[in-house]
Formats: C-alpha cells, structure tokens, sequence
C-alpha cells in the first residue's frame, strides 16, 4: 500500500486534470433554487391566511404540509431527484429537502415489505436531521432557560 | 510454462472467444453503441418488479443470447464464472439457480469482466473446462441503493462522478476455434493512493489500470502500438487523462491507441457526469462492440483493461480509503492471417 507522502503526491499531481466544484454557479443555483421554494411557502402562507382561519403564528403548518405533499409527490414522480441536481443546498435544506429524503427511502425500500423495508428505513437519510434537531432544541433551550433564571 | 514474469498467463493456441450476448437498458440503448446490443429495454424496471430483479434480467437474457447464438444449451456448458457488484454477488447467484451451471462466483467489483474471462480462458487452457460461459451485470438503481442514496434521492453529485450502466455481458469460451482468440491476461494489484470519494472513482482506479497495463507490456515484451486499442473499463473523463500521465511518467505513450468504456457507451450530452461505469460498461462495450470489430477484422489485437473500484459504503464511512483493481485480457482477431 502507498504510504502518506505518496499519497499526498498522488492528489497534488492529478489536481490539474480534476475538474473544479463551480462554487459561485452552485451558490447561484442553490440561492435561486432555495428561495423560489421560500416564495411558494410565502405564497402559501398568504392563502391560508386569506382564504382560511389561519393567523400568521399558526399558517405555517398547513403550509409546510402543503410543501411536504407537493415534494413527495415529486419525489413519485421522478423530477425532484433532478431539481436536487440543479438546485443543491438549495432544494436540500427546505423542508422539502426533508419531505425527499424520507420519500426516497420509502419508495427504494417498497420492496422489502411495509414493515422491514418502508417503516425499518424511513428515516435512513432522514433520522440524523431529526436527532441532531431534537439535541440541537434542547441545549439552547437550557441556555436560554438559564438566561431567563439569571436575568 | 504460460506464466510470463509475475502475473501475465500466455495462453496456447486453443483458447477462443466463441459468442457474446448483452443486455442494456434504456439510457444504453440509445447511447452510441446502442444498435450492438443484443437485447434492450426502453424501461429502467425491465418488466421485473424491482431493481434487483431487473438485473437478474438483463444477466439471463445476456447468457440466453450467448447460448443462442453459439447453438448451445446450458447442459453444454461446464462452468459459469460470473458476478456482479450487489452484496453477495446475487445477481450471479440466482443466475446460476436458473441456469445450473457449475458455478464460481467472482468478485472484482467493476474489473469483474475482464476477471471472468481471465479466469475461465484459464480453465479453457489448462484442460479443465471445454466450455465456459463469464458473464457479469449492473444496475443504476440496485448500483445506487447500495453504495449510495436512493435513487429518487435529490442529493447533488459532483461532475467527477460516474453513472453506473444498466446492462450485463456474457461471453463464451472454448477450445473450439472462432474469429476471436483469447491469447493473454495480466492479474493486477490493488492499488490505493489515499482517495475516500466514493464520487470520483476515476482517480481512485487510475494508479489499477497504469499497474496493471504497465506490468502487461513489460511482462508480454510488447509495446503499446502493439495493439490496436488499449480499452480501459471505466476510467471516465477524469481517470482516462490520469492513466495516461501515470504510464507516460513510466516511459509508456499509449495516448494514441487508449480508449475508456466508460466514455464510449454514452454520447456526450446524455447526463452522466465524467462517463459510464460498473461492471457492465466494459462487458456492454467489450462484447456488444469490441468483439464485433474483431469478429471483422477491423480490430486485429487490443487489450481490454477493466478497473474496478472495490469500494465498501461502511469502510468508507469508518474513514478507509478506496482498493481498486483491474485486470487486462488480450483478444486478438483470427481473420487476415495475423499472427
């Protein structure tokens, strides 16, 4: 096996035949991607305030159910795996991103059955979002339960 | 003695190439070799119910074709080498249960190809098999799933990435004689220099192929314009122009005469990132096409290189760096005398 220097050799010398990540196009894309997904969601949000008994604390669940269903059905039907492509970070971090990952899963694992395939693998991509989500919430909210004791 | 220096077998003058079959999917069929392939389907699922079965398909319509047109059935045939790059080799297994054939199954993740038919153009010469029948398969979506995301995943990959061919490749060894002589193979070394991106796989098998082509050359004595071609499995646009700086630093110029699988099985606007790759793109190419031209004559000898990535999703997630392997066979067309 090669040895560290030789590795390190081997990635310096095949530097200039490696493609470059085009990171201004990515942040591009992702941006616009990103934020034409933010726009539906605001969109959205006017609806349910306008045309339903919805203020603006308590639109935000519909919305994001609404946002949940139109990625799934994307999902189904094979198109957001492509805007995924495009969009990056993008179409990655909405909740839509979140909607795509466990949708994916769930249809890569139809196959082994309701239980051990969809409901064992759900949460494959998804369920490290939820874990560092639920640690994440409850650190800050000690400090700020701490913050709010002291001051 | 058929061994020449430490890895390349010299066969005799009895090993031949008799039939290939091969299968490939939609995005292969309507690539630029898609009128050589024997059997094609315009749906990734095959008609199968799932990805796993979709690959067994192509498998047994690739091996039914072979047989097909070599006139044999499977109680010709004494041994099945085959595999495949899913867990366990299943693919090659419930092949096998079908056809029941002797079966050995191989692995050599993408390199499987050419490790097939080195391994079964041996049996053939050493006397212990009349007939040997190498086949191997990939799918994008089993591919995917198992050493990636799922498919419908909206994950962003980079432009170094590969995209494995859905396809499968059989060939057909004897001692019976043909237009294609099987003549010599060289066993190559895993090689790793350091690269973790399961995502450029290019650069992770170059050091594989520049080992092995080089040690095939020095070994059989031969220059590279020996050969025709000098085809490398699925190097891709990134891997192809690392192999040849790798050789050219050794002394060895096969820019003339190299061609990769991997950028040959696809037109450059279908979305591929850097090429085709799995074990199919060398067996779609080397056995849909290649052979056609040697079969022909309009190819009289080429080393056919086939790499292979021996990448593990949990050893890389344990921080490992990717093995890689390739392995070269050398067919030579019997047609216009050549020696």
């Amino acid at each position: 096996m090669s040895n560290k220097e030789q590795q390190q050799a081997y990635a310096e010398k095949i530097k200039p035949l490696q493609p470059k990540p085009p990171y201004f196009m990515n942040c591009l894309k992702a941006f616009l991607v990103g934020g034409f997904i933010c726009i539906i969601g605001e969109a959205l949000q006017k609806f349910y305030m306008t045309y339903f008994n919805f203020n603006e604390q308590t639109a935000g669940n519909p919305t994001a159910a609404t946002l949940i269903l139109i990625s799934a059905l994307l999902t189904g039907i094979g198109v957001y795996d492509k805007i995924g492509q495009f969009g990056g970070a993008g179409s990655a971090v909405p909740v839509t991103g979140f909607a795509n990952a466990v949708t994916s899963a769930a249809l890569e694992h139809k196959s082994e059955g309701i239980v051990l395939g969809i409901a064992t693998n759900l949460f494959k991509l998804a369920g490290a979002v939820i874990v560092f989500g639920a640690v994440s919430a409850y650190i800050f909210g000690m400090i700020r339960y701490a913050f709010k004791i002291l001051m | 003695m058929k061994l020449l220096g430490r890895q390349t077998w010299k066969f005799g003058d009895e090993v031949y190439l008799n039939s290939t079959g091969t299968a490939a999917g939609p995005m292969e069929s309507e690539g630029p070799l898609g009128a050589m392939f024997d059997v094609k389907y315009n749906d990734l699922h095959c008609n199968e119910k799932n990805w796993e079965l979709a690959e067994r398909r192509l498998m047994e319509d690739s091996i039914e074709s072979c047989l097909k047109k070599a006139k044999l059935k499977n109680e010709d045939i004494n041994f099945f080498l085959a595999g495949d790059l899913l867990n366990q080799v299943v693919t090659a297994n419930y092949a096998a249960r079908t056809n029941e054939i002797p079966f050995l199954g191989v692995f050599g993740a993408c390199s499987t190809s050419m490790e097939s038919l080195a391994v079964g153009a041996a049996l053939v010469d050493g006397g212990y098999a009349k007939r040997v029948v190498a086949a191997v398969s990939s799918h994008n979506a089993t591919a995917e799933r198992q050493f990636r995301y799922p498919t419908e995943y909206g994950g962003q990959k980079p432009d170094t990435a590969t995209f494995t061919v859905t396809g499968a490749g059989a060939a057909l060894v004897s001692s019976e004689p043909s237009s294609i002589k099987i003549t010599a193979a060289t066993i190559g070394k895993v090689k790793d220099f350091g690269i973790k991106d399961p995502f450029d796989m290019g650069s992770a098998m170059a050091p594989a192929a520049a080992d092995t082509i080089a040690a095939h050359l020095k070994e059989t004595g031969n220059d590279p314009d020996y050969y025709d071609l000098i085809v490398t499995g699925d190097l891709s646009a990134v891997g192809a122009p690392i192999v040849k700086m790798l050789l050219s630093e050794r002394g060895v110029d096969i820019s003339k005469n190299h061609r990769d699988c991997g950028l040959m099985v696809y037109r450059p606007d279908q979305e591929v990132f850097a090429g085709g790759s799995g074990c199919a793109c060398s067996a779609v190419v080397t056995y849909g096409h290649l052979v056609k031209e040697l079969q022909s004559g309009h190819l009289k000898r080429i080393l056919v290189v086939a790499t292979g990535a021996l990448l593990n999703p949990t050893m890389i997630q344990q921080k490992e760096s990717i093995p890689t392997i390739a392995h070269g066979v050398v067919l030579e067309s019997t047609k216009g005398g050549h020696n």
